[in-house]
């Protein structure tokens, strides 16, 4: 055993260890501090404080860790720490601050909070399994990983027992969950089969240089996409995404809509681009292996997901049902990015990310003050709210004009970064089809708008009070979607420097 | 008769094959369950077989421990929901349990 490797190897982790080791402190504290649970949301702060600053660490800091350097040819191990990895750790930890807040505004958490401990130390759990999953580079740690982030959410979809409905979350999650973590697992033994070996690198080398069956090889990497494609929620494996939205507490509904999301999306591009690419040409187009078409696949993928996603958001009169249905759509969105298999179009799936976490946080942010206050998500029950609150009411107008893609906000930027992918990697039908997909999502926001603020309430709208840290969160939160807005060039460099994924 | 790759490849299909029938056709929750344990079963099979007549040494064999524990750990945390749902609804069809609909 060579142990100058573990430890260079250990000190490439190190945002990995400090979460496994709040994790256990949470646990224990839990068990110490009985009767007073204050204390565990700030140990959770002080983790991801410790644990982002880390992260930001290694934008610079890279490497391979934990290299088979006996067994196997190259040298290239297990976990791939990279700034690309590190871009998607660092939105997994902004959302986890933001949600750290979100579940001490939340009335459903705060119910159960004698279970506060418990919830901590899952959402670590999860955070755990995202990172892995977003620097992962061995089949066997993708699925251990993608097993960790789903058995934590599993219980945190069901978390509050308060009403029927989480129990109904929890059981589809698991059953949709768990179904096509098994397919995907079918699909990683027979790459192991093919290539013997369940490194991506490995994987790559003897793709290239293999004549292998490519109906074998196809079908394997169909398998392993359906367990991907259940992170990301895009269609086909959509199905659990609104009933679990809808029945989990909306601070992990809002968590699962962006953070594992984002491991998904980390672990999707970094697959197909450590297995399948050889090589980049001058212009950051991928060379991909001729053995499975990735590209049809993705472009296909996405414009239903985008397409199923808007048209079925169309008559939902829940609104957190409405808002899973729009991250379908916006998952849609940014697997075209990926489906340009270009640098460019990385970019592009950043930035729309980037700014996706705000407003999509944001605006659950305000649907739960209101289901605080009122105990409803129904749409119908914002009838005049537009009126009796009115910086509730332009708040959640602002981030819904985001959610859209409208000028002045970030969410334009993303859409607009995007569709100059598209447009340049000539692929100007799929970019139509997106840009129709936007009116159409024009529709089911300014819906909820339109009972906000032009139709008159037939019982007499609640007044939801907003206390004076809530304000200042949600003036934190509207920040970066309005400045990003204007000023985005500092966004656009850093995921321009952060594109580069090791390992060609 | 020599018992090849083959032999295995086909057992393992077939298991995987049943799973997916149990989880499309069975409405009770464990039965469901009990579906995805032969899906990941049938991996397992294939991880060991390749490994042994693939000549890729001992990684197959290592790779279905880790599949048997974390199909352990599944288990009992889907036990667990279900019998929450149990609880709730006093039964555990999943057909029955579909208050989340428009």
């Amino acid at each position: 055993m060579n142990y100058e490797n573990l430890y260079s190897s250990l000190s490439l982790i190190q945002p990995e260890i400090t979460i496994s080791v709040f994790l256990l402190l949470i646990v224990v504290a839990d068990l110490i501090f009985d009767k007073n649970k204050a204390l565990i949301p700030f140990l959770a702060l002080a983790g991801l404080i410790i644990a982002s600053v880390q992260v930001i660490l290694q934008v610079t800091n890279t490497g391979y860790a934990f290299p088979f350097s006996d067994v196997y040819l190259s040298r290239k191990g297990m976990v791939t720490v990279d700034a690309f990895g590190a871009f998607f750790k660092l939105i997994i930890i902004i959302s986890s601050f933001i949600l750290v807040y979100f579940s001490y505004v939340s009335d459903e958490i705060k119910k159960s909070e004698k279970n506060l401990g418990e919830y901590y130390a899952l959402i670590f759990g999860m955070i755990l399994g995202m990172f892995f999953l977003s620097s992962a580079s061995d089949l066997i740690l993708i699925y251990v990983a993608l097993e960790l982030l789903s058995l934590s959410s599993y219980v945190l979809a069901g978390f509050s027992k308060l009403r029927t409905r989480n129990s109904e979350a929890s059981l589809k999650y698991l059953i949709y969950g768990a179904t096509s973590s098994g397919l995907m697992l079918f699909g990683i033994s027979i790459f192991y089969g093919l290539s013997g070996t369940t490194n991506l690198y490995e994987i790559n080398t003897f793709l290239a240089s293999h004549q292998i069956n490519h109906l074998t090889l196809s079908f394997a990497s169909i398998l392993i996409f359906a367990g991907i494609g259940y992170k990301i929620s895009s269609v086909p494996f959509h199905f659990w995404t609104p009933d679990v939205y809808e029945g989990a507490p909306i601070s992990i509904t809002a968590y699962l809509s962006v953070a594992s999301k984002a491991a998904g999306f980390a672990l999707l591009v970094r697959f197909i681009k450590s297995a399948f690419v050889t090589s980049d040409d001058s212009l950051g187009y991928w060379e991909i292996l001729s053995v499975f078409d990735w590209h049809s696949l993705l472009i296909l993928v996405s414009i239903l997901t985008m397409t199923l996603g808007n048209l079925t958001a169309l008559w939902q009169n829940n609104i957190k049902r409405m808002l899973a249905y729009s991250s379908i759509a916006h998952a849609g969105y940014m697997l075209l990015g990926v489906a340009v298999l270009s640098n460019q179009g990385l970019v592009a799936v950043l930035i729309y990310f980037f700014f996706y976490l705000f407003m999509n946080l944001g605006a659950f942010f305000i649907v739960m003050l209101i289901a605080n206050k009122t105990g409803s998500e129904e749409i119908d029950d914002y009838n005049g709210l537009g009126y009796t609150s009115p910086f509730l009411g332009v708040a959640l107008t602002l981030f819904m004009v985001a959610l859209i893609g409208l000028p002045p906000t970030a969410g334009f930027i993303g859409k607009l970064y995007l569709f100059i992918a598209l447009v340049d990697a000539q692929m100007i039908t799929v970019a139509i089809i997106a840009l129709l997909n936007t009116v159409i999502a024009l529709y089911y926001y300014i819906r909820v708008l339109k009972h906000m603020f032009l139709t008159k309430s037939t019982v007499e709208t609640q007044t939801v009070s907003v206390i004076r840290p809530n304000i200042i969160f949600i003036i934190f939160m509207l920040a970066p979607v309005l400045i990003f807005g204007v000023y985005f060039g500092p966004v656009v460099d850093f995921a321009k420097r952060c594109v580069q994924i090791l390992g060609l | 008769m020599q018992v090849e790759l083959t032999h295995f490849l086909v057992v393992s299909t077939l298991l995987f094959s049943m799973g997916v029938f149990a989880i499309v056709t069975r409405k009770n929750a464990i039965l469901v369950l009990m579906g995805i344990e032969l899906m990941l079963n049938a991996a397992n099979i294939n991880f060991v077989a390749f490994s042994k007549f693939g000549g890729f040494g001992l990684s197959g064999q290592v790779i279905a421990l880790f599949v048997i524990i974390l199909a352990a750990a599944e288990a009992a945390i889907a036990l667990a929901i279900v019998l929450n749902i149990y609880k709730t609804f006093s039964n555990v069809n999943v057909d029955e349990i579909n208050n989340l609909k428009e």
